[in-house]
C-alpha cells in the first residue's frame, strides 16, 4: 500500500494543509483513532469477555500494525543516518545509538514479516524537516548542533513510539501481535530512558527533572523544539482509572505523572510521524 | 554477567521444598495444604507457602489461620497479580532508600532511586485503590498487604540493591508484557500499558548506572534479535519470585487465566 494513501486516511488535516477527503477513516480502518485514550474510563470489571474480535473479513492487527512499521522505518532509517553522519562522539553516544539502530532495524523486518503483503512500503523522510533541522551536519551547521538535534530527535521519535504503541495495544487485543506488540513497546521505553538520560548529561542537566529517563509532567525539556510539545501533551495526567492519584496518594503531580506514560491516537502518531515524510 | 535471571537472588539456602507427595511441610495443618496451579497444570508440591531465609527455619504464617489469599480468576486475578509484583518493588525501594548505600550515594543515584521508590509506591496505591473500587469495596477479593523480607539484600552495597532493583525491573517488564494479552478488558490493558513502559524506563536507568558497558540500558540478554523484551507469564514469574524468598505472605495463583 502506498504510505502516503495510507497516512491520508490516518489524518483528517494534513499537516502541509491539503485538503484530503473526508471520509469516515474509521468506518474503512476501524477505530483507531478512537481507541486509545482511555484514562477516563470508570474503572469496574467486566462481567463478560469484551475481548476485540477481528469483523470478518478485516484483520485486526493490520493498521495498528502499519502504523507500528512506519514509525520502525522512520527510527530505523533515522538511527542509520545518524551513525553515518559522523556526528556523534565516539564512545557511549555511538554505542547508545548503535544499540538503538539494532533494535530498529529489527523492528522493521519483524513487522514487514507480520504483515507479509500488507505491509506498507517506506516513506522517503527528511530529517531536516524542510530545512529546520541539520542533524546529519549535511548542510554545514555543525557538529555541535548537529549532535543536540540528533538527540533531540532521537527522543522525540522515542517518547513517541512509546506513546503510539500503547494507544493501539487496544486495537490489538485478541490478535496474536498484542504480545509482540509489547514487547516491543518496553523496548522503546528502554531507549527513551537512554536517549533522555544521555541527552541530559550533555545539556549539563543532571540533578534535576530534565535528567530523567521518565517523562514529567507535559515538559518536552530544554533543548526540545517547540514542535516535539505534540510529544509530550497529555503526558501530565494525573488521574488513572477513574482515580486522581495525587488526592488518593499524597505525591505531587510531578511524580504521578512521571508514573505513567499515557497513549496517543494513530491520528496524532501520524500527524508526529507526517513531519518527516515527504512521500 | 548479570542476567536479568531472578534466578542470580536466590538465596544460598533453599527456600521452597518440593515435595513429590501431597504431604506439605509437617507444621502445616491440613487445611492450610495448597499447590500451585500453573494455570491448568497442578504443579504437586510446589507451594506458595514461603519459609524464611532464616537459620530456624520457621514457616511462616499466613494472615489468617486457614485461609490462604488467592489471586482470582480473570481480569481481577490479573490485576492482583500486578499489585503483589508492584507491592514487592514498593517494599523493596522502601527499604532501599533508608539503608547506607543510598545516604552515601551520589545525587544522580539518589535522584533515580527516589524517584522510582516513588513510583513504585505510587502504582501499589494506584492498584490498591483501583481493585477495592472494581469489587465495589469487598476486600476479601483484594490481595491484602504482602509482608516481605529483605534479609537478604544488602542495603549498605551498591551492587547489592542495583542488582536487585534491576532483577525486580526487568522481571516487572517480563511480568506486565506477559500479563497484558491475558486481560480482557480493553481499559485494564491501557492501564498495564502506561505502568509498564514506566517500568522499563527504570529498568534501563538502573542498568545503565549499574552494569558496566554503554549497551546494557537494552542489553542483549534481556532483548532479542527481533528487538523484542522479555515477556513471561504469570506461573513463570510467580515462581521466580517465590524463589527469591522475599515474599513471606502466602498466597496462591490457581485461577489466573492461562491464554
Amino acid at each position: 500500500m502506498n504510505i502516503i494513501k495510507f497516512l491520508d486516511e490516518f489524518t483528517s488535516e494534513s499537516l502541509t494543509q491539503k485538503v484530503s477527503s473526508r471520509r469516515d477513516v474509521f468506518g474503512t480502518f476501524g477505530s483507531l483513532g478512537k481507541k486509545a485514550a482511555l484514562a477516563a474510563v470508570p474503572f469496574g470489571l467486566a462481567t463478560g469477555s469484551s475481548k476485540a474480535f477481528a469483523q470478518n473479513g478485516t484483520k485486526a492487527h493490520e493498521d495498528p500494525l502499519n502504523l507500528a512499521l512506519t514509525l520502525e522505518y522512520l527510527e530505523a532509517e533515522f538511527y542509520i543516518r545518524a551513525l553515518d553522519s559522523g556526528v556523534l562522539p565516539a564512545g557511549r553516544p555511538e554505542n547508545v545509538y548503535n544499540q538503538i539502530s539494532k533494535h530498529e532495524s529489527a523492528h522493521v523486518e519483524f513487522l514487514k514479516t507480520a504483515l507479509g503483503d500488507v505491509a506498507v512500503a517506506k516513506p522517503t523522510f527528511d530529517f531536516t524537516v524542510g530545512g529546520m533541522f541539520d542533524p546529519f551536519n549535511e548542510n554545514g551547521i555543525g557538529q555541535e548542533t548537529a549532535y543536540a538535534q540528533l538527540l533531540a530527535l532521537a527522543q522525540a521519535f522515542e517518547d513517541t513510539g512509546v506513546r503510539a504503541y500503547k494507544g493501539q495495544a487496544g486495537n490489538l487485543m485478541g490478535t496474536p501481535f498484542l504480545k509482540p506488540a509489547l514487547q516491543i513497546h518496553s523496548v522503546e521505553a528502554r531507549h527513551a530512558s537512554e536517549i533522555r538520560r544521555l541527552r541530559a548529561s550533555v545539556l549539563g542537566e543532571t540533578l534535576n527533572d530534565n535528567a530523567l529517563g521518565w517523562i514529567t509532567l507535559n515538559q518536552r525539556g530544554p533543548g526540545m523544539p517547540a514542535a516535539t510539545q505534540a510529544v509530550y501533551d497529555g503526558e501530565e495526567n494525573v488521574t488513572q482509572g477513574g482515580v486522581n492519584l495525587v488526592t488518593a496518594t499524597g505525591f505531587d503531580a510531578t511524580s504521578v505523572s512521571q508514573s505513567f506514560d499515557e497513549p496517543i491516537t494513530g491520528d496524532q502518531a501520524v500527524a508526529i510521524a507526517s513531519l518527516f515524510i515527504v512521500s | 554477567m548479570f542476567g536479568y535471571n531472578l534466578e542470580n537472588l536466590i538465596m544460598k539456602k533453599p527456600v521452597i521444598k518440593v515435595e513429590t507427595s501431597v504431604e506439605a511441610h509437617p507444621k502445616q495443618s491440613n487445611s492450610r495444604r495448597q499447590f500451585l496451579k500453573m494455570g491448568g497444570l497442578a504443579v504437586a508440591g510446589s507451594s506458595l507457602f514461603l519459609y524464611g531465609c532464616n537459620n530456624d527455619d520457621d514457616n511462616m504464617e499466613p494472615t489468617e489461620p486457614g485461609m490462604v489469599f488467592d489471586l482470582g480468576s480473570g481480569d481481577l486475578g490479573i490485576l492482583n497479580y500486578a499489585y503483589a509484583l508492584e507491592q514487592l518493588e514498593a517494599a523493596f525501594y522502601t527499604q532501599a532508600i533508608a539503608g547506607s548505600y543510598y545516604a552515601g550515594a551520589s545525587a544522580e543515584e539518589k535522584l533515580i532511586l527516589k524517584d522510582i521508590y516513588d513510583h513504585e509506591v505510587i502504582h501499589r496505591e494506584f492498584f490498591k485503590a483501583a481493585i477495592t473500587g472494581a469489587v465495589s469495596g469487598d476486600t476479601s477479593k483484594v490481595l491484602p498487604e504482602l509482608e516481605f523480607d529483605f534479609s537478604g539484600v544488602n542495603f549498605g552495597n551498591r551492587d547489592s540493591v542495583l542488582g536487585t532493583a534491576m532483577v525486580l525491573e526487568d522481571t516487572g517488564v517480563g511480568a506486565y508484557n506477559g500479563a497484558g494479552p491475558l486481560l480482557e478488558t480493553a481499559a485494564y490493558l491501557t492501564l498495564a500499558g502506561k505502568i509498564v513502559s514506566v517500568e522499563a524506563r527504570h529498568a534501563a536507568a538502573i542498568r545503565s548506572i549499574f552494569l558496566p558497558g554503554d549497551t546494557e540500558f537494552a542489553g542483549d540478554d534481556v532483548i532479542d534479535a527481533n528487538g523484542l523484551d522479555k515477556s513471561d507469564l504469570p506461573p513463570v514469574v510467580i515462581s521466580a519470585v517465590v524463589a527469591t524468598g522475599f515474599v513471606v505472605t502466602p498466597f496462591t495463583a490457581n485461577q489466573l487465566p492461562t491464554e
